[in-house]
């Protein structure tokens, strides 16, 4: 059941890949073809870095099916430096350590298993950064000052 | 580059083989190859061994290693080689302006814990990549030198021109049952090295040795959740004798001596094979030691001398050469002589040290749970 969807889906789990609008040009994730800014026809697909930020999180301790062997875990709504904000587990953290605006990154992780027989569903979680977000170039830092 | 009077005598010597054509086992492509990208990922979890140790033999066992890497509940073959590899094309992607994913013509894993018995890891890989639809997509096997017999056909694959890139991972989350031998030094991991024309590369291959017999010392029967292995039959005849002909083919035909080494990588099953191997074939203890890891992350099986290899890329210096060597159970052992060309990029990427300092370590308890082993219902 369900390998259909788990097929069409591939793209956007594994890679984040979602559109961006080529009339406003806003990013758009998850792909839905319409741009939720202007309403006009957006299929051009779009990878997105990966990069965000934690917008606000929850920790799961009664799991829906399938999910049952990670328990305790952490979900976040995390907002992708391109400006959607995207639902998913966090990993690789212990939830005391998780805060607002924690800088993540894209993992590609084992989701969930359709039983034991049965596909293995990957796609994307959320880990804190490996490599902490570069300083700006003073140049910048004195140009925001300015402004 | 600055080479040393002893290099540039090893590499006058290496020319005279080739153009002498005079090997008889020494595998070298008619155009040169080598490595433009690598990246490792090690799990971030550590058992300490001492607690096998207390939990099965009331603390009797000394372990043969310090520590091992055990994957998080969501990791399995398929993500540790996508992080692997995520990282050499990190790494390609600034090495070589030609490198996309999209030109890899093989996406090859090699590993003894695929989460599949029949569907390939290869193309979810691929697919997580951005190397599809047109490439190869593949899964390896023979133990722990499931990577490397990937490496020497990635070799052939790129240097015949039947595709400019071509990437290679080991890797693993090894099994051992709970209170084998096996237990305290299965650990995880996974390496990723891409292949392409070797005057953008990092690394040039200058040959490699396959040696391999029907040496049964270590085997998994098909629906079997452990391995099964031959005790002490694992060393003398099967780990010692086929990496110690395979090195010593590869340097007899390459005219080398150990002295012509930087850096000697072999796999990694415990601290004191690759020591006394290594020391039986005329290295010394700091060839060997920056690329040995297996008392920090355990035996990654065939992810093992892969990172070995990753580790001591991260620090090799233009024209040092680097001896490589893996160990398959069953069994065989594929030897590499890389020679660097250029340092590696480390921008957006960590190394592999940076893996194995990362650390956070777990009760026997919370191991188990990991690794799936109690059983809940």
């Amino acid at each position: 059941m369900e390998v259909a969807r788990f097929w069409r889906t591939r793209h956007q789990r594994y890679q984040l890949v979602g559109e961006v609008c080529p009339h406003c040009g806003t990013k758009i994730f998850p792909p839905r073809d319409v741009c939720p800014a202007c309403e006009g026809e957006a299929k051009t697909p779009f990878t997105f870095s990966g990069r965000g930020e934690v917008y606000s999180f929850t920790t799961i301790h009664s799991a829906p099916a399938g999910f049952e062997k990670y328990v305790p875990y952490v979900v976040a709504l995390v907002r992708l430096e391109e400006g959607p904000l995207v639902t998913a587990q966090l990993t690789d953290v212990e939830e005391k350590d998780v805060y607002i605006g924690m800088p993540v990154e894209m993992v590609t992780r084992v989701l969930r298993e359709d039983g034991e027989r049965g596909v293995i569903v990957y796609g994307y979680k959320f880990r804190p950064r490996l490599l902490q977000p570069e300083p700006q170039p003073q140049r910048e830092l004195e140009a925001a000052a300015m402004a | 580059m600055c080479m040393s009077q002893e290099q540039h005598t090893a590499q006058a010597r290496i020319s005279q083989t080739i153009l002498g054509n005079i090997w008889e086992n020494l595998m070298r492509p008619k155009a040169s190859v080598g490595i433009v990208g690598y990246g490792a990922y090690i799990p971030r979890y550590r058992l300490v061994t001492q607690e096998i140790s207390e939990v099965w033999s009331g603390g009797n066992v000394v372990p043969p290693v310090r520590e091992k890497a055990v994957p998080g509940l969501d990791e399995d073959v398929a993500t540790m080689s996508l992080e692997a590899a995520r990282n050499a094309v990190r790494r390609a992607e600034q090495v070589c302006a030609s490198f996309t994913p999209q030109r890899l013509g093989a996406v090859w894993v090699g590993s003894e814990s695929h989460p599949y018995a029949v569907k390939p890891t290869g193309t979810i890989v691929a697919e997580a990549l951005g190397a599809t639809p047109y490439t190869q997509a593949a899964d390896w096997q023979f133990a722990c030198k499931a990577g490397t017999e990937a490496m020497q056909a990635a070799i052939g694959f790129v240097s015949s021109g039947m595709a400019p890139f071509a990437l290679v991972i080991g890797a693993d989350s090894a099994q051992g049952r709970p209170g084998d031998a096996l237990e305290y030094t299965a650990g995880a991991g996974a390496a990723a090295l891409i292949f392409g024309a070797a005057d953008e590369a990092l690394v040039e291959i200058e040959g490699s040795v396959s040696y391999v017999t029907d040496t049964p010392d270590f085997w998994r029967r098909p629906h079997e959740r452990f391995p099964e292995h031959a005790g002490r039959f694992t060393g003398e005849p099967a780990y010692f004798h086929h990496i110690t002909c395979a090195v010593q083919a590869l340097m007899r035909e390459l005219q080398l001596a150990p002295q012509d080494f930087a850096f000697a990588v072999f796999h990694q099953p415990n601290v004191k094979f690759p020591l006394k191997v290594g020391a039986d074939l005329g290295f010394k203890r700091e060839q060997i030691l920056p690329g040995l890891l297996v008392n920090e992350i355990g035996n990654a099986y065939a992810g093992s001398s892969l990172l070995g290899l990753t580790a001591v890329l991260d620090i090799a210096q233009p024209g040092q050469r680097i001896l490589m060597a893996s160990f398959g159970s069953g069994a065989g052992s594929d030897a590499f002589c890389l020679r660097v060309r250029r340092a590696a990029p480390h921008a957006g990427v960590w190394t592999t040290r940076q893996y194995v300092q990362r650390r956070v370590p777990v009760s026997y308890a919370q191991y188990s749970r990991l690794k799936g082993n109690y059983v809940m219902s």
